[in-house]
């Protein structure tokens, strides 16, 4: 493997991060004839059952802050977060094409209604809502789940215009587990020595995820991992934050970048959940898609738009995130208008609370562009967690 | 069958009959709530799309609804100040206000409607069909109540159809999560005899509902089914689906519309007996409770009237032909659950305004969309120029909220709905001249 320098990895990624034409995804698709696009929205959808089909799944996570949204607008009223309303222009200004379907994931009740504004919009594409289990016992909510994946299989298999056998499910499973053990190599990376692998850097590798085909996403992790391991960057006097509620609109890559130049190390995420959903490898032996029932019921990341079924449980998963990485203090930043992520933000706040654990919160569209009182407000956090540690 | 109508006068009727009959079954049971600390009754928070009323009273728990509650705190003009409430607690200005409203009133005292103190719940059943908040909302009430939460989730209908798959997962978490669980809090055995007895007095109900809302189709139409239609769905919506009280509710209300429909006459509105149906209109959304007077009056005083509605199938697609069926007690529930209006995928529903349209013979489509609900909202305004195209008629978009009181401007609205008037007689008129 010839060594790559940190600095290219990232323009490369940043470049993918930046084209809103989908140019990768559509070379892929042109190099060899009868190869198929399956897009799809935040958290998670099972992109195994889409590699196994031999197609590639493509990540939109909306059009960011570089978008022009021109019809979008006409779409929304003002009081529903961005991300529809640039997913939508993508689609009618013509960027996603090329694309031979669309998942929508059940995170919350606009993704689910754009759903259906999808068919009307765009009805010769192959358009499902996927159902995922807010119950999580194994005759009830995994009997369901694998029924949903069965039946996505099977669209999968008339759009490929051929059968998806368990093994090829296996073998995809296998290639994403792969995929997963780079991105938390990357993630160990930024937990020890986050001077190392800037939040805003690791957060461009992993969109490149969401646009490339696995395998090669999975090399370049590797590749950043090594480059930036080597590389030598100077520790600065930064606080270690978890960043939290950003699961589903994107943030600008400015607003990352500014928390850092305010006095973060972003230790921990929830950017493209997709890439971590799953926790560990889903074993490739015996029933593939009851093994993706099993991770998902089982060993699958918290998130607003999951149901926590234990009080007890609930918002844990921070507490536990701050712990594992050594973190400070936990930002909330969620999307402006996002009921999941508001609404669980008090919640999780009481727990930090118990838990003595400091937290700031500000809301964020994809093209907020003052970052000036962000990178105030998060200064001042800073600071005070210093203080606060010192005494 | 007809006796008790026959005799009243229908002036008197519309207030002295159903309503009376209403507010009676209302305030006796916002009693039982309060009282239940007294008595030992034992009270099971659930949400009205998708309620289980009849599977409640199985266990003789007490339904108490969050959103009924909001609601009510909305129209005696209190939601604002345990919005505010809530907000000062730390709630984003951005959510849902019921969910504010709800949990600004428990933050004062969960003071009920009847001036008494609403019990805590013995069990949240998060029964969650058509919106994610309530999934937020039941985690932040038992995050303060700390008692078991149930949880039965409903499949989207995003393909416009319920699938095997979809009915089998809900009468599952039915027989394995929800009722042993009821039994489990309420410590009465479940027998399902009793349920289908229940489903049998909900269906009854049922048919008086349907055929009340649809006579709407008459001209000029004997109700209202939006704002008159909030109180038609009260008892079938809330907690009285499945009782005697229920049925004889919907006995007089059918009764009273049918003597005013044979007399020629419009519906009846806080001012009086409308005289002349000058516009017929569809409406889409929810309405505004803490103008919900106002808001009204803005429409009866054009002489416009609401033929049918999509909020009066919040609780229920009973037109469509649903039916709580004793034959099948749990596969019937789940079906329910499954086809409520907050249920249905966008294509459905713009299926549904359009039929409306052209059934009810409508002038057009006028869409109330309320800022702080996503689940109506997101998308509304491409089903108004959907229905605009396939119809032809007119549509309108006007935006309050339903509990929040700065989010209703009156002159905005008022503004709006003069404007789509207005473009209502020039549609009608150029199609007089084209004729
Ligand atoms: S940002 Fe929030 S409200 Fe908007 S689509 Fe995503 S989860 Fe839903
Ligand atoms: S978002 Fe809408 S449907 Fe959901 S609880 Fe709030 S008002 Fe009801």
């Amino acid at each position: 493997m010839t060594k790559q320098p940190v600095s290219d990895i990232v323009a490369r990624c940043e470049a993918l991060y930046d084209d809103l034409s989908f140019s990768a995804a559509r070379e892929w698709k042109e190099a060899e004839p009868g190869r198929k696009v399956i897009a799809y929205m935040p958290v998670y959808v099972p992109r195994e059952l889409i590699h196994a089909a031999g197609m590639m799944p493509l990540g939109i996570m909306g059009g960011g802050d570089n978008l022009e949204v021109i019809h979008g607008d006409a779409y929304y009223q003002s009081y529903i977060c961005r991300i529809p309303r640039s997913t939508i222009e993508l689609g009618v200004s013509g960027r996603l094409d090329f694309v031979d379907g669309m998942l929508f994931p059940s995170i919350c009740d606009v993704i689910r209604n754009l759903s259906g504004m999808w068919k009307m919009l765009f009805p010769d594409t192959y358009v499902k809502y996927f159902d995922v289990p807010q119950t999580y016992v194994d005759e009830i909510g995994g009997t369901f789940y694998t029924g949903e994946m069965r039946e996505l299989l099977h669209d999968l298999e008339k759009i490929a215009g051929r059968e998806i056998t368990d093994d090829d499910i296996r073998a995809s499973i296998e290639v994403y587990n792969e995929n997963r053990r780079a991105v938390n190599e990357l993630y160990a990376l930024r937990a020890r020595e986050p001077w190392k692998a800037p939040g805003s850097e690791a957060y461009l590798v992993l969109r490149a995820g969401l646009l490339l085909p696995v395998e090669e996403h999975t090399r370049l992790v590797r590749e950043y991992v090594a480059a930036a391991s080597a590389e030598d960057r100077p520790i600065k006097d930064n606080s270690r934050v978890i960043l939290t509620g950003m699961f589903c609109e994107q943030p600008p890559l400015n607003l990352i970048k500014s928390l850092e130049l305010s006095g973060c190390y972003i230790v921990d995420d929830d950017f493209v959940l997709v890439s971590r959903w799953l926790l560990g490898d889903v074993p490739t032996d015996g029933d593939p898609v009851h093994n993706l029932s099993q991770a998902f019921l089982h060993r699958s990341m918290s998130t607003a738009a999951k149901y926590e079924p234990d009080q007890e449980e609930k918002g844990q998963f921070l507490v536990r995130a701050v712990r594992d990485t050594g973190a400070e203090g936990v930002i909330f930043a969620s999307t402006s208008f996002c009921d999941p992520a508001l609404l669980d933000r008090p919640i999780l706040q009481n727990v930090l609370k118990r838990a003595d654990i400091p937290f700031i919160a500000f809301k964020y569209a994809e093209n907020s562009g003052q970052m000036q009182p962000i990178r105030e407000q998060a200064g001042t956090f800073v600071d005070s967690i210093k203080l606060w540690s010192a005494a | 069958m007809n006796t008790r109508l026959v005799k009243a006068q229908p002036a008197d009727v519309l207030k002295d009959a159903s309503m009376i009959k209403q507010k009676e079954m209302m305030a006796k049971h916002y009693d039982r709530l309060t009282d239940a600390p007294q008595t030992g009754a034992k009270v099971a928070s659930t949400f009205v799309p998708g309620n289980l009323n009849e599977l409640i009273m199985c266990f003789d728990l007490v339904n108490n609804l969050p959103e009924v509650n909001a609601i009510q705190s909305g129209l005696r003009r209190q939601s604002g100040a345990y919005i505010m409430e809530a907000e000062r607690a730390g709630h984003s200005e951005d959510v849902c206000t019921y969910v504010k409203s709800d949990i600004g009133m428990m933050l004062k005292g969960n003071i009920g409607p009847n001036g008494k103190e609403l019990p805590k719940p013995d069990v949240l059943l998060l029964s969650y069909t058509g919106c994610f908040t309530f999934l937020k909302w039941f985690e932040l009430l038992r995050e303060q109540y700390k008692c078991p939460t149930i949880f039965l989730q409903t499949p989207y209908m995003a393909d416009g159809k319920v699938t095997p798959n979809m009915v089998q997962y809900m009468v599952k978490q039915l027989k394995e999560t929800v009722i042993p669980t009821l039994e489990e809090v309420s410590g009465v055995k479940f027998d399902i005899d009793r349920l289908r007895e229940y489903l049998k007095k909900s269906a009854q109900a049922e048919d008086d509902l349907v055929h009340i809302l649809a006579t709407g189709k008459n001209k000029p139409s004997p109700i209202d089914a939006y704002f008159g239609g909030i109180y038609y769905i009260g008892p079938i919506f809330g907690a009285f689906r499945g009782t005697d009280d229920a049925i004889d509710y919907y006995r007089f209300l059918r009764e009273e519309v049918e003597a005013r429909m044979a007399k020629g006459l419009g519906p009846v509105t806080p001012d009086g007996q409308m005289t002349e149906e000058k516009y017929r209109l569809v409406v889409e959304g929810p309405p505004n409770y803490t103008s919900f007077r106002q808001f009204w009056k803005m429409f009866y005083d054009e002489g416009a009237t609401v033929v049918a509605s999509s909020y009066t199938k919040v609780g229920g697609t009973y037109d469509y032909g649903f039916r709580h069926d004793p034959d099948r007690p749990l596969e019937s529930l789940a079906e329910y659950c499954l086809g409520v209006y907050t249920n249905r995928s966008l294509p459905m529903r713009i299926d549904m305004l359009s039929d409306y349209i052209n059934e009810y013979e409508a002038d057009g489509l006028l869409i109330n969309s309320i800022k702080s609900c996503n689940s109506f909202s997101a998308g509304q305004l491409l089903i108004m120029r959907e229905v605009e195209k396939r119809t032809g008629k007119p549509a309108a978009f006007i935006e309050t909220d339903l509990v929040d009181p700065r989010y209703f401007s009156a002159a905005n609205v008022k503004n709006r709905l003069e404007s789509y008037f207005q473009m209502v007689e020039q549609k009608r008129s150029g199609k007089g001249a084209a004729a």
